[in-house]
């Protein structure tokens, strides 16, 4: 129980008659890269937002560092968001904000550091997601979609977050890019073990970065479990996302499968 | 960090120490992670530049429980951007100082010039700016004359439909304010000029001011700067919108013709709608100056209305009304020119949307200053 970052207990989800979640349950250990996949409208969006409690669930609980995030004290909630970073779908940057300063943003805000220091690790982190200097002055619209990315993973990152939350990471880029991406997470993640809860479609993104997967489908999570658990699971979305063509591909690249 | 939870986590500390052979040691240890240094960032910046200072030191890091990039660009600003001779640290943390290390070339950002001549420079770029976007203006205006001739032998090129959509948002919709904006600033007129008339007993002439001031100038430019605040932004905020949605590219690949189907029909449907709009805001105000001069001056409603006619000249009226299209089409003219203009930020939405509306409203002011020299001897009874 204390080894979980995230615990989400019996959470229903309801858009008028429309239930999407139904009495779902779903925990994320500390240090593991968990994978929500699902069809179109299974919810995997509105799950992500519940957990950053940007939405509220509409029955159920969502823990996170063992604090219930929906009906906790203000000032308890603020310290869990410096302790969380988020990659939106679309990085989200700030368009007003040059590079620099949408990573610098989130340490200003701490009031904490001079200005001096903050440039620092503002490079720094730029330079750990592989942006180079010259971009730092660049404005959001100026950027291509990689870049954006990038540099969202770099706000995402600088406050040193203990848990990372992905939307479509690898969403709008190219294969090699996306790639390359994916390549960068796993290496982040390898070097800083913090937690990582990814949204995707994905399949070779899915294949090399998750250590589990958790499958939402029939408004509930069927299956959570290694990507050999879950491939092995008897379910109607699993033999289409996994077992067709493009899964196969996707999975003969797979060591664990391999092995197996 | 199970490690880090089954031990008591302290918090940062900076010890300098004397060893036996007389080299001083520094010894870091606690929790040097960002969420324990946050709230004591400039004690330990300056305890580390201190301990920093001491030449020749060794240091020992092995005591740190927690670590990251914060902290460690804390240590490495401490020792002058490059490792000590002497040093231990635990492998784990190692990463940290290599990334440090890895950026150190970053640290160096050109810092902006300052130059005497800049007022200058910017005033001369205003003036062009303000020539070239008068200049596109004019382009524009030429372009809607060409795409309206092409479309006439083409009836079914014709907008018809966002015209008519544009006939209600930018006319019908805004019946209500320029009623109420135009019939309490008839009461306010008539009150003022009730008070001046009564000291030289020219009471009848109230008809004549109200009448004049009201159809040939005060209707006509305060409607049009009402439905500059009102539609002007609208539709500079809504093509704004379109170009950072890329739904101007998606009309271009369709080789729709965004001047035919977005800026044709909204001009002409100002065009149309602001004249109407003038005639009914001139009615409420001159309704609300009967109103008040019947309170003020005891002149019955039907006296006023009736005396209308003879105190003011039917070219006054035309007047109003051409003004209304030309203000119109001025303030569509240049909504849809800083529309388009947009580039797809927040940042220059904003701009865009303001920019539009202060040029319409000082280029609807400016017009009227030109055709008030022009017709300065038409129209007077």
């Amino acid at each position: 129980m204390g080894d979980a970052v995230v615990e989400v207990k019996g959470l229903w989800t309801v858009f008028g008659d429309l239930v999407v979640h139904r009495d779902l349950d779903l925990s994320v250990r500390r240090g593991e890269v968990l994978s929500l996949v699902g069809g179109s409208g299974s919810g995997k969006s509105v799950l992500l937002r519940q957990m950053l409690a940007l939405e509220r669930p509409y029955r159920g609980s969502v823990r996170v560092f063992d604090v219930p995030i929906h009906s906790c004290d203000v000032r308890l909630f603020k310290r869990i968001r410096k302790r969380w970073g988020v990659l939106f779908q679309q990085g989200a940057l700030y368009s007003a904000l040059s590079v620099f300063d949408n990573v610098a943003l989130p340490l200003r805000e701490l009031h904490a550091f001079d200005e001096d220091f903050i440039r620092d690790i503002v490079m720094l982190q730029l330079d750990a997601v592989g942006i180079d200097k010259v971009h730092s002055s660049t404005m959001p619209a100026d950027l291509s979609g990689g870049m954006v990315k990038r540099v969202a993973l770099a706000r995402a990152l600088v406050l040193e977050p203990e848990l990372v939350f992905l939307d479509e990471p690898t969403a709008g880029l190219d294969p090699d890019r996306s790639e390359g991406f994916v390549k960068l997470i796993r290496d982040l993640h390898d070097r800083l073990s913090f937690t990582v809860i990814m949204a995707t479609h994905d399949l070779d993104t899915l294949v090399s970065v998750s250590d589990r997967i958790a499958v939402l489908a029939d408004q509930k999570v069927v299956v959570c479990g290694t990507l050999k658990e879950v491939v092995e699971y008897d379910h109607p979305f699993i033999r289409n996302f996994f077992l067709g063509e493009r899964g196969a591909r996707a999975l003969s690249a797979a060591p664990a499968l391999q092995r197996a | 960090m199970q490690q880090a939870a089954s031990k008591p986590v302290h918090d940062p500390d900076v010890q300098v120490t004397t060893s036996g052979d007389g080299t001083r040691v520094v010894r870091l240890s606690g929790a040097w992670d960002i969420r324990a240094i946050e709230s004591r960032a400039r004690s330990l910046q300056s305890a580390l530049e201190s301990a920093g200072a001491v030449s020749a030191a060794d240091w020992d890091l092995s005591q740190i429980q927690r670590f990251d990039h914060i902290g460690a660009m804390l240590v490495w600003r401490a020792w002058g951007r490059c490792r000590p001779m002497k040093l231990r640290l635990r492998h784990e943390h190692e990463i940290f100082f290599g990334a440090c290390e890895g950026s150190a070339g970053a640290g160096a950002l050109a810092a902006p010039r300052l130059d005497p001549l800049a007022p200058v420079v910017a005033l001369g770029r205003g003036v062009l700016a303000a020539a070239g976007h008068a200049l596109e203006i004019l382009q524009l205006f030429g372009q809607l004359l060409l795409d309206a001739a092409a479309i006439v032998p083409r009836p079914h090129l014709r907008p018809w439909r966002e015209f008519s959509a544009g006939i209600y948002t930018i006319g019908a919709q805004a019946l209500g304010i320029t009623a109420l904006v135009g019939f309490l600033i008839g009461v306010v007129l008539s009150y003022l000029s009730a008070e001046q008339l009564r000291l030289v007993g020219a009471d009848v002439y109230i008809v004549n001011i109200l009448g004049i001031g009201i159809i040939r100038e005060l209707g006509p430019v305060v409607c049009s700067i009402l439905v500059a605040g009102r539609s002007g932004s609208a539709i500079t905020a809504q093509l704004g919108v379109m170009r950072v949605t890329e739904e101007l590219d998606a009309l271009s690949v369709m080789g729709i013709s965004r001047t035919v189907r977005l800026i044709l029909p909204k001009v002409a449907a100002i065009a149309v709608a602001l004249p109407l709009l003038v005639l009914w805001t001139c009615a409420v105000a001159l309704l609300g100056g009967a109103v008040s001069a019947r309170f003020q001056l005891g002149m019955s409603t039907l006296q006023f209305f009736s005396r209308l006619p003879a105190a003011v000249p039917e070219f006054n009226l035309w007047l109003g009304v051409s003004k209304g299209v030309v203000f119109g089409v001025l303030i569509a003219l240049v909504a849809c020119h800083f529309g388009l203009r947009i580039k797809p930020n927040t940042e220059s939405l904003a701009a865009g949307t303001t920019r539009s509306v202060v040029t319409s409203i000082t280029a609807v002011i400016l017009a009227d200053a030109i055709l008030a020299v022009i017709f300065s001897d038409v129209g007077w009874s």
